[in-house]
Formats: structure tokens, sequence, C-alpha cells
């Protein structure tokens, strides 16, 4: 079976496997529950499974996504019971299906989220409400010069007693804005804590990715 | 206190590098109900994540512990540079991974002692745990200090700071102590009297419970057993091998550690009489499980783990009687799953190398041997019994099977070494080279073989307990000889270590109560997981000795005579020290002693088992 996806969530201390190590995870899991993944060919076989977008380490999430393939026949809608009694703490198969499009199609993410130690929702909400956030940041190409307010799509501040929620729709590829970049766009008036969660994938039209 | 809900250390785990080795949650990790459980027991490894995640005692252990009712065995690591430098700067102690709590919540911390070079790191661990570093300063049950390990055959370096230990294998032991503490507990005793008590339990060792005085030379005097502790500790085995415990359930790491597989221990002990390797001398005598049953095992530990690698573990792999039976098991469950199967410490000879293309089918990287020495002569004096022509044979097949590397390991300093011995390593290297070019089945591939030496560190339980290591100049001098040997061919790579750490494991190994002093203070001026080289100095260390008022050179390089009392003489590990004195004049005589299995030599070990025969 071919060009399967799995939804999954990752929260709690899996929030803190990396990109590569989950990889090497999910092959485990799957191998424990007995649920055949398709392998490369070759002198170093690996199995061929792919995570839609990376999530950064410490964040949490509602939507992951892992394309992959099967060598046997399963019944999707009951993989994910077969593979969470296998999965470590914080990783949990939410639905399994075949992908109807390309991971590429991917464009926004709604992030749920608490900051503490730091201003109040008000003065979060007028700085993200500049047309213009250049921050610095590293990529493959050495540092670079960005504007993280075209990839904001919303970013909502309350004050509530247990800090300041946020809600947030950033944009996910090309250009890719995190939460991280937001709080590192605040500098000094950033909070001293903040964790986010992801709790939607959307497509360019706003309807929901899948 | 669960400290990963903190908010201050979320923020520091969003920073350090690889924060999933400090966080716990992997699968097949053990919880318990803090309710149901009234022994806390916190299993420390001196040493990172991955090095401690890999090692197959502290996976033995964590599950024998855990399968005690009431007892709870949870895992502390020594956190990374990064890491530990925020906990301090943010006032975190160290927590156990599975329920975050910290240390100071624990009855026992017992640390794993595998390498001397860990011990700065145990005081390291105590301290960020707020734990006073001197068994001297916890006066109560509430947090006894333990370590068990290969280093306890000689613990005395680090008797100031230990309650207890555990002098070899550690199955029953563990349990019979945490029985005993549970009833100290229960019973309200002092911690003098637990130990007391403790005391009596075949291989537990209580470091205050000895009075060691000492000669004007600072050479050992006397040691005193008190409070009826025994005037030796004798070491403990499993007698029954083939049905101990087995962790077929051992937790799958969800970040990469150093050996990520099913490590299945094929036996314990080794038959040969390496007079160099101390593994080979403590952990007699053999025992070995069966093919069946390790079959059994590895198929079971697989399933449950997921691992795509399974590894045989032992100190000689090559020497295990049903080799040839347990690959094909093996081979039949493992190839149609893709499950790789590594063969490590194989010897040179015709048998291994037949084992070694039965399961290296696929891929063909390079080959190691371990001849330790590059003469006949030498290798006689160590008791090594491989030969050239075993080696150059070796080679021979693997370059005609499609091999196109060898790595050869040797040491340098050996007693009795000279200048010819070391010129000896590159004559061997240069005819792998021709063996190679007669044999290759592609030259225009190119060959690498690659020389690596290492500094002889002469170790206690041992035959050559009693002699000197050379200097670090001498060391180097060899190096510089040998380098210049090798230099002729382009296909030989040569790589040395360095012999600063070599000097301090040196003086570690054979320490005695009053190099305690010289670990604290290398700690307090800032040395911790000193077997890294990036953290290793040198100058810390001599500086320490010489603050302390200690001579270095009295530990490392002076040969000791053979009737001075050792520091561990108290420790019997059933070989007895006549065969040592008996192994050390054969070596000096060059001659060879059999494997046991060839010949009996009446080591001693043969007595811990009950009914005082080894069946090798």
């Amino acid at each position: 079976m071919d060009k399967l996806r799995l939804k999954f969530s990752k929260t709690g201390r899996a929030a803190y496997i990396s990109h590569l190590d989950l990889i090497r995870t999910m092959q485990r899991v799957f191998s424990r529950a007995g649920v055949p993944l398709k392998y490369s060919e070759g002198f170093n076989p690996h199995a061929k499974i792919s995570i839609i977008l990376p999530l950064p380490v410490g964040t949490e999430s509602q939507c992951e996504y892992m394309d992959f393939s099967l060598t046997e026949e399963r019944a999707l809608e009951t993989l994910p019971d077969c593979l969470n009694p296998y999965m470590p703490e914080g990783l949990r198969a939410i639905e399994a299906y075949q992908a109807p499009r390309k991971g590429s199609e991917l464009r926004w993410l709604r992030y749920e989220g608490v900051m503490r130690h730091g201003r109040d929702g008000a003065h979060y909400n007028e700085f993200f409400a500049q047309p213009e956030l250049w921050v610095t940041r590293r990529g493959k190409k050495g540092e670079r010069r960005d504007n993280i307010a075209l990839g904001i799509g919303r970013a909502v501040f309350t004050d509530t007693p247990e800090g300041v929620s946020a809600e947030l729709l950033l944009h996910a590829l090309e250009p890719t804005v995190t939460p991280e970049l937001l709080m590192a766009a605040l500098g000094e008036a950033g909070p001293g804590y903040y964790a986010f969660t992801r709790k939607e994938a959307f497509l360019e039209d706003m309807t929901p990715f899948r | 206190m669960n400290l990963l809900d903190d908010e201050k250390l979320k923020n520091i785990l969003r920073q350090v590098e690889k924060p999933a080795r400090y966080v716990g949650g992997e699968y097949n990790q053990v919880i318990k109900d803090k309710n149901q459980v009234d022994v806390r027991f916190a299993f420390c490894f001196p040493d990172t994540y991955e090095i401690g995640m890999s090692n197959l005692g502290v996976k033995i252990l964590y599950g024998i512990i855990n399968e005690m009712p009431g007892v709870w065995c949870e895992r502390v690591f020594a956190p990374w540079g990064d890491m530990a430098e925020q906990m301090r700067r943010e006032h975190i102690p160290i927590w156990a991974l599975e329920s975050g709590d910290p240390l100071e919540e624990f009855d026992i911390i017992a640390f794993s002692l595998g390498y001397e070079m860990a011990y700065t790191t145990v005081l390291d661990v105590l301290d960020l745990g707020g734990i006073p570093l001197h068994a001297a300063d916890r006066p109560g049950l509430d947090h006894l200090v333990m370590a068990g390990g290969a280093c306890c055959c000689n613990i005395e370096p680090m008797a100031d700071f230990l309650d207890l230990c555990f002098l070899g294998e550690g199955e029953d032991m563990d349990r019979e102590v945490i029985e005993l503490y549970r009833e100290a507990k229960r019973e309200g005793w002092s911690k003098e009297q637990f130990l007391r008590e403790a005391s009596h339990i075949g291989g537990i060792y209580v470091p205050s419970l000895y009075d060691i005085t000492y000669h004007e030379d600072g050479t050992v005097a006397s040691i005193t057993a008190k409070d009826g502790a025994p005037a030796k500790v004798r070491k403990r085995i499993v007698e029954d091998f083939e049905n101990s415990y087995y962790p077929t359930r051992p937790i799958v790491p969800s970040t990469e550690i150093v050996h990520d597989r099913v490590s299945l221990e094929v036996f314990r002990g080794c038959i040969r009489g390496c007079r160099f390797c101390q593994a080979g001398q403590i952990n007699r005598p053999v025992r070995s499980r069966s093919a069946e049953k390790l079959l059994a095992l590895g198929r079971e530990t697989l399933e449950n783990t997921g691992y795509q690698e399974l590894n045989l573990s032992s100190l000689s792999t090559s020497d295990y009687r049903e080799l040839s039976a347990l690959c094909d098991g093996l081979l039949d469950y493992c190839r149609p799953r893709g499950i790789s199967l590594s063969l490590p410490s194989l010897r040179a000879d015709n048998f291994s190398m037949d084992i070694m293309q039965r399961v290296q089918q696929v891929r063909k990287g390079g080959l190691t041997f371990a001849p330790e020495a590059g003469t006949q002569r030498l290798r006689d004096v160590i008791n090594k019994n491989v030969t050239e022509d075993d080696l150059l044979e070796s080679c021979r097949v693997a370059f005609s099977g499609g091999w196109n590397g060898v790595k050869l390991y040797f040491m340098l300093g050996l007693p009795t070494e000279t200048d010819e011995d070391v010129l000896g390593i590159a004559e061997l290297a240069q005819k792998v080279f021709w063996v190679w070019k007669k044999n290759a089945v592609n030259r225009s591939r190119g060959v690498r073989i690659t020389v690596s030496t290492s500094e002889f560190i002469p170790k206690p339980h041992t035959p050559f307990q009693w002699e000197a290591q050379v200097s670090r100049d001498e060391y180097l001098r060899r190096v510089g000889l040998l380098s210049n040997a090798l230099k002729q061919t382009r296909s030989i790579t040569y790589n040395w270590h360095d012999a600063e750490m070599s000097l301090i494991e040196a003086a570690l190994a054979r320490g005695d109560r009053k190099m305690g002093r010289v670990i604290e203070e290398v700690w307090r001026t800032g040395g911790r997981l000193e077997s890294w080289s990036e953290y290793f100095s040198l100058e810390r260390w001599l500086t320490a000795f010489q603050t302390c008022g200690m001579d270095i050179d009295f530990y490392a390089t002076r040969e000791r005579p053979v009737d001075e009392l050792m520091p561990w003489e108290h420790m019997d590990n059933g070989v007895t020290r006549r065969h040592l004195e008996r192994e050390r004049a054969a070596a000096y005589a060059g001659k060879l002693s059999p494997d046991c299995r060839k010949a009996c030599m009446g080591c001693g070990a043969a007595s811990l088992l009950k009914e005082g025969v080894c069946r090798g």
C-alpha cells in the first residue's frame, strides 16, 4: 500500500524528540506493532517514511503528518489502534488514510499557546500588528533578514489568570514562520516563559489539510 | 516534585543540545505508582545518556530491581556541559528520568562504575543532586550511596565517598541489599547498623569497616576489617547463567545512543588468559547460555524493541562453543526481516572468518583484529594466543572475500617491550598490505589498513598488576619510532591515543584511599565527564596531585615488589594471588599458558561455583 498518511500528536516528553530521532522512533514503533513498512533498496535499506513539516524541538503538536508505504494490505481505520500500544510516551496515532494531496500543499498552521513573565496581551497585539517585522534568521546559506509579518495570518493575545493566551495562524512554508521566531522578534519584551502547540493545518484556501 | 514540569527547566530544554536525553518517556521505561513504593532506587550512570543507555549491565539491573514489588528503580545520567552549566545557574537539581523527581527524593543512589575516568563525574552527579560527597557527612539511612561494576575490584580511591560497594555480578546481591534496606527502614536502624549487617551479604564491601595503615614510603602496611566485616570480600557471580535474568524488554531510547541495538550476552568470563586483560581475569569462571536459549531471548527482545540490529556480546565471541549453530538460527530469523547481526571481538582464526563471511553477506566494511603486540615474542609474554600466520591467513580470507579494510589494534609499553617489538608492528602491517596485494578481488579500489596503538595500563587483579607503566615521554618516543616506520606505505594509516589519559587511568586503577583527595580536588577545579577528551585535562590532575602533596609516579610508573601489600588485597575475585604470580613469572619466561579448555591452570575461580568444577 503506497502513499499512506498518518496523523499523529507529539506532546509532553515526546516534544523533545528531534526530527531524525522521530523517524527512527516511528520505524521501531511499526516494527514492534508488526506493521511492515516498505523499505528502500540498496546497501543501506531504510524505511520510506517522511514527516511533512518538521516541528521545532520543544513545541507540542496535535497535528503531525507522516507519509509512508506498507508492503502488505492493512485496514487503515484500525491502524492507529494497532500502533498506539507501541508508542513512547507522548506520541499518539490519530488517523491513517490514503493521502489525498501532497504534503507540500500544507500552507498554514494554527497554534495555541501561553506566555508568562512578560508584557500584557495588548502589548503583543500591537507589536504583531506592525506591517513589517524584520528578524535575522540562520538558514542553509548563512544569516538572512526576513520580514516575518508576511507570514503571520493572525496573532491574537488575551490576558488570562494563567498568563497571556495566544492564538496564531502562521505560514508553514516559504516563508516558514514559527512561534519561536515570533518570540525571538519580541527581543527584550519577550516573555520569560512560553509554550505553543500546533493545533490545525490548512491548505492555501484555508480548508483543512488532510 | 516533577522537575520536568518546571518552567525554568522547560526553557533550558529548548536551548541545550539533544534535549531528548534528559526527559525520559521512552518505550519500555518503568513507571510505578509512588503510593505503592517504599524504596526508591536511583540507578546513576556517571556518563552521558548515550553511553549509559548502551550498557547491558544497566539494562539487566534496571529490569531486575523493577521486578521487585514496592521498589522503583529510575535512571540518572550525567548532563552534558551545556546542561550542567544551566542547571547550576538556575539552581535546578539533577532529576531521575522516569518521575522527574530530584535525586534528593531517593533512598538509594547507586552508581555503575565501569571505568576510572568516571570518578569525578560521580562527585559531580552527587553535587548536582545536593547530596553530601563524603560518606561520613551523610549520617542517616536517607541517601545511601553505593557503587558496582568493574571498578569495584579496586574501589579504594572512591572509598571516602561510598557507603557500600558490590563486588562482582549484581543480579542477586542488589536485591538482597534492597531487602535489607527495607528491613532497616522499617525497624529504624542506624546507618552503622545497616552497613554492618550488609557487610555479611556475600560480595558486599563496606569501605568504612576497614582500617588501612600505611608505611612511611606510602605503601599499604595493613588492611584490617572491623565490626565483624569479613577479612576478604568475595566476588559474587551468577552460577546458573543459562537461566539468569536477561532483559527482553529493555528501554528503547527515542534518541540515538552509542550502541543502539539488541545486545545478546552469550557468555560471561573468558577462557583466554591474556595477561594484561583485567576483564578476562575478574569475570571468571566462564559460564555460557545455550544456543537454544539465546535464540529465544534474541527473538523476544527484537520483537519487544523493534531494533534492526542484534549484537552477540562477550569478551571473546569466537570462543562460544555453539557459535555456528547460533548464527545460523539467528540468520534464519533476521534475514527475512532485514535485521543485521553483528559480531564484535572475533579472533583472527579460520573458524571466525568462516562465521564472519556467513554473517556479513551484504555490507563489507572493515574488519578489526587485535594482535596487541608486534612480535611473537611479545605476544607470548602477554599470552595472546594469536600467531602471525593466523592473522595473515585471516586477512587473506577477508581480502579474497571482498573486504577492503582492516583495523589492527596494538598496545605500546607492554612489559619487556623493546624497539624491535615496536618495529615489529610496522612489519606486521606491511605483511598485511602484501597479503592484500596478492589476494585483493579488486585492487583498483585500494585498501585501508589502520594501525592503532594505545598505552598499556597495568590493572589490579592481573598478572601485570605489579608492572610499571612506561613514562609518557617514552610512550611518545615509541609512537614516533612506529610512526616513522609506517610512513613508507600510503595505504597504512596510524592512529595513536595520547598517553595523557592513560597516565591518570593507571594511577587511579591502582590507587589507594589517599587518592580520594586528589579526585575531589580535580572535581572542585572543574573536572567532570573526563572520559571525553573535550573535558579531560592532564594539567588539572597534575596540579591536584601537587596540591594534595601526592606523587603520581608512585602509583603509575613505579614497579611494585611482588611482596607489596596491594590496596585491593582484601578484594577476592576468585583468581588467587598465587596464580597471578605464576603467570607473571611465565610472562617473563616468555611462556604461553593454555586456555581454560585445553588445560586448567588452577586459577582459583572454579571455587566460586558450588561444585567447584569449571566447565570452561
